[in-house]
């Protein structure tokens, strides 16, 4: 009797924390649903203004316009995709070394590399935008791109535990048969690695888009603003119109939640694979 | 080295040379400039001029902002003991929830998906001291919610509160420490007529400690770099209430154009991450063992 009284006690706290997070993102959307004066009407509060009396779509049309929204997506993809194809390009080669490959040297630089996971990225930040002032990247896409191409340690030991759990025999086998290590890397390994290669590019087309820091450090021209730092500054330019700004929200943030709901089990076991190394 | 462990380093080597040049070019060569700016006065504009200790006596004795910032990141890890509360709950939660898992996974992690931008522009909105989402709900409770963000006294917690909301991350951490909890072990425990609280104290907790370690450090780290919410809710105000560290840190960086200076706080931190870094090696040992036990089964 009392076991079936505590799992209803845990079904509801079950339901209760489901509705508490995803609340407010409901309320974003009734938000940006109403017309601007109506929000802010003195009569009622937040939760009687959760089912919208009267819709106004036309704060997404006129966020699309203060937003830029289409010009600064298109920024952000732009951005994304690069920084994905040179992740996904440079860490299965470096993962393949560090894994598949035997050479004297090769743990000692793989511990080094696992150190680097914990260095904060505040840290570097400041170094080496000196760095890419002095190179002259300053104003570019470069200092958000090129990085991708040469590496990320967590990517790296990711793919690298993928890779140690492929058989030896397959790749024995190609060896006998006179491939070269890249051919093994491309025709062997890479096709049995497709699920944590979607974990990596996901995770890492999700962390390029929301990146804030980055964008906002290196580019100084507004045409080529990517999405959060072009809703920072929306933010700016209309503290008060809460409807525009949850409409400019809804906007930025559909795109990754639909990613998401699209990719989970990829999300859930990159995100899981985070808590594993150390 | 004989001719064919050369030929396989000189192979390794290339195989790793983008890590490893990124390494060098993106980390080394950097950390090391700005150890050498950090003894520097430098403005971007003209060359830096060697100043020596200035900066850190600055950091340490003078500039008083900096031990404000300091407070209040102190302060902001109060959230971590919370957030193992939440994390372990709400995987426990889940863990149970053997049919609408998938579902109520969903929900639970899609605030954690969200730029920090846009929840801190949600949450600008959930913490309006009038007609915000978290005052109407205390309001249910009959309890007058503060003003927040507005108030040096509340906006901390206020950004606490945001923080937990986005929770779901340690949540799917949690959870995969949890199944990896052997479930002979709770069956031998209730045999031995453990009650639910008894086989989570001995069993459960013993079992995903290692990843509340791991999280805690990481949480730390963090929040030692909070920047991207204070920069686009609050520019550090209240009465610098939300003047956190990597606020502070950028700001002198990039608005009062103290480079040098923002380069010793950098070192700052990242002699406390390599002090966590150091932690996280040290108690590794522990935890791996418990995988290899894992393992073994």
């Amino acid at each position: 009797m009392s076991r079936s009284l505590a799992r209803l006690a845990a079904g509801a706290a079950l339901v209760l924390f489901a509705v508490l997070f995803i609340l407010p993102l409901l309320w974003m959307v009734s938000t940006s649903l109403q017309p601007e004066g109506q929000v802010l009407s003195g009569t009622g509060n937040a939760l009687t203004h959760l089912i919208p009396r009267r819709l106004a779509p036309v704060n997404y049309v006129k966020a699309l316009q203060t937003l830029h929204f289409v010009p600064y997506l298109l920024n952000t993809l732009y951005v994304c995709v690069l920084v994905v194809a040179g992740t996904l390009a440079s860490c299965t080669v470096v993962a393949y070394g560090f894994s598949r490959l035997r050479w004297p040297g090769r743990d000692t630089l793989f511990s080094i590399m696992l150190a680097t996971i914990m260095l904060p990225p505040a840290v570097l930040l400041l170094p080496q935008f000196v760095v890419f002032r002095s190179l002259g990247w300053v104003g570019t896409y470069k200092p958000l791109i090129v990085p991708a191409f040469l590496g990320n340690a967590f990517f790296i030991f990711l793919l690298r535990q993928f890779f140690l759990g492929i058989p030896e025999e397959l790749t024995d086998a190609a060896r006998i048969e006179g491939a070269s290590e890249p051919q093994i890397l491309w025709h062997v390994i890479a096709p049995l690695a497709k699920p944590a290669l979607v974990t990596v590019a996901l995770l890492c087309f999700v962390w390029s888009w929301t990146d804030f820091m980055g964008p906002l450090v290196y580019l100084s021209d507004d045409r080529m603003y990517t999405l959060t730092v072009g809703l920072a500054s929306f933010l700016d330019r209309h503290r008060a119109d809460w409807s525009g700004l949850m409409a400019g929200t809804t906007l930025v943030t559909t795109p990754l939640a639909v990613l998401f709901l699209l990719g989970q089990r990829f999300f859930v076991r990159g995100i899981q694979m985070t808590g594993l190394k150390g | 080295m004989s001719l064919a462990d050369r030929r396989r380093l000189v192979r390794g080597l290339l195989f790793v040379s983008p890590w490893l040049v990124g390494f060098v070019g993106l980390q080394l060569y950097p950390m090391l400039l700005s150890l050498y700016l950090s003894f520097c006065r430098y403005n971007t504009l003209t060359p830096p001029r060697f100043v020596g200790i200035e900066n850190y006596r600055t950091m340490l004795f003078a500039d008083e902002y900096v031990w404000t910032s300091i407070g209040n990141t102190l302060f902001m890890m109060l959230e971590l003991p919370a957030s193992v509360v939440l994390g372990i709950g709400t995987a426990l939660l889940l863990n149970r929830a053997a049919r609408a898992i998938g579902l109520f996974r969903t929900l639970y992690c899609l605030p954690y998906v969200l730029p920090s931008v846009s929840a801190g522009l949600l949450w600008l909105w959930v913490l309006n001291s009038d007609q915000g989402l978290v005052n109407a709900l205390l309001g249910l409770l009959h309890i007058p919610g503060p003003s927040w963000l507005k108030d040096a006294q509340w906006a901390k917690p206020g950004f606490m509160l945001m923080d937990l909301w986005g929770i779901g991350g340690s949540t799917l951490i949690y959870l995969a420490a949890l199944q990896g909890v052997p479930q002979h072990l709770h069956e031998a425990a209730e045999l031995d007529g453990a009650g639910p609280w008894a086989r989570f104290r001995h069993v459960t907790l013993p079992a995903v400690s290692p990843t509340v370690f791991f999280l805690v450090v990481t949480g730390a780290l963090g929040v030692l770099q909070y920047f991207a919410q204070t920069f686009v809710m609050t520019k550090g105000q209240p009465e610098n209430s939300t003047l956190f560290f990597g606020l502070y840190l950028f700001q002198n960086a990039f608005e009062y154009f103290r480079m040098g200076f923002a380069c010793a706080m950098a070192w700052l931190l990242f002699l406390v991450a390599l002090l966590a870094t150091y932690l996280i090696f040290r108690t590794s040992a522990r935890w791996v063992y418990y995988e290899a036990q894992e393992g073994a089964r």
